[in-house]
């Protein structure tokens, strides 16, 4: 019963966190703004800067994992490799929410040493929902990482509470 | 079946090297890259206008702690290369201590975290280094390398070596992990502790 619970709970959580990362990619997919001052048009897509494109990639690769995983059956030998896989899928989501928001700090606050401005003055519902795609990222790394220790504990058995 | 050959061979006293060996290499990596970057600074004067027939120079300087993703990598790579000569440290002085599995677990626990951490700290420096190395147009940001070459060039090869720093954390992280399935005492003195065959 306490199997059965415990297994209930890792499902949940991979759902979830499969839902943080599909709702990090698409907030960042669909932000979009379009401002102009003076006589220049500007937009602002999310495939301007380099670590947004990242971002946007490493959260699919994580939510396709996700989502595969959920159908992975109980007794397959494959749970050992989910482990590793787990790890290199944390290491993923750390360094493209890493990359987004040291690029995303540069926008609203601009660097005056290199002569950057910040963008978020002109470009405001953009930069929000930047914002929103890096907080749904960062869910879904925490719940990602609640996630390894549990296939760390429930594969490996650290405790070696069954004698073999 | 390959798994389980896997996890025997990386349990074996011969695996204890090299674990030894990937830490010292990961150690140094990321020990280098922190310093090379935090020594990172470049002074140079342009000449900003002319006055008449003088023409009037400013200088610039170029420092990492301008970049708070900079700032950023130095301190976590400080971080895992402590973490990393403390690990050291453990293994070479620690065979007297208790060998629970307590201790392997906050090991491979800890491992999981510096990899996440270091790999964080390597890519937010490389994508900033990306964007000042090209600039964006869309931003309007000029790229800052052609004017100050030589501090691209020591970040350049400071984030090289964090990257070598994160492939080595990764590998040694896999192999923590596999230690736990097979807790195997690392101390060549005593024939101790036999590893529970599957």
């Amino acid at each position: 019963m306490a199997k059965l619970t415990k297994r209930i709970g890792a499902l949940v959580l991979r759902l979830a966190a499969f839902g943080a990362a599909l709702a990090a990619l698409i907030v960042m997919v669909t932000s979009r703004e379009r401002a102009s001052f003076f006589a220049v048009s500007l937009e602002a897509k999310y495939t301007d800067m380099a670590a947004f494109k990242y971002f946007v990639i490493a959260n699919a690769v994580v939510s396709v994992y996700s989502f595969l995983v959920l159908f992975l059956p109980k007794e397959s030998l494959l749970w050992k490799f989910v482990v590793v896989l787990d790890l290199v899928m944390t290491m993923l989501l750390t360094s493209s929410i890493s990359a987004a928001l040291a690029v995303a700090q540069v926008g609203k606050k601009g660097n005056a040493n290199a002569g950057w401005l910040p963008i978020c003055g002109q470009v405001p519902k953009f930069c929000d929902q930047v914002t929103g795609a890096l907080i749904a990222g960062f869910v879904a790394l925490v719940l990602y990482v609640l996630l390894l220790l549990y296939s760390l504990h429930s594969v490996v058995d650290p405790f070696l509470l069954q004698k073999s | 079946m390959a798994v389980s050959k896997l996890v025997l061979a990386a349990t074996s006293t011969k695996s204890c090297k090299v674990l030894l060996g990937l830490r010292v290499l990961a150690f140094s990596a990321t020990l280098s890259a922190a310093i090379v970057m935090g020594l990172n600074k470049e002074t140079k004067t342009f000449v900003v206008g002319n006055v008449g027939n003088t023409p009037v120079k400013a200088t610039f300087t170029a420092k990492f702690q301008h970049t708070p993703a900079f700032v950023f990598f130095v301190v976590a790579n400080a971080m895992v290369s402590f973490h990393n000569m403390l690990m050291i440290a453990v293994h070479l002085f620690g065979g007297e201590m208790e060998f629970t599995s307590f201790r392997l677990l906050s090991v491979a626990i800890l491992d999981m975290l510096n990899v996440t951490l270091i790999s964080a700290a390597a890519n937010a420096a490389a994508f900033i280094s990306e964007v000042g190395k090209n600039g964006n147009k869309h931003a309007r940001w000029d790229k800052i390398c052609d004017r100050f070459a030589t501090y691209c060039d020591h970040g350049a090869g400071a984030l090289i070596a964090a990257f070598a720093g994160v492939v080595l954390m990764l590998i040694i992280s896999a192999i923590s992990i596999s230690r736990l399935a097979q807790p195997n005492k690392c101390s060549s003195s005593t024939a101790a502790a036999p590893s529970v065959l599957p």
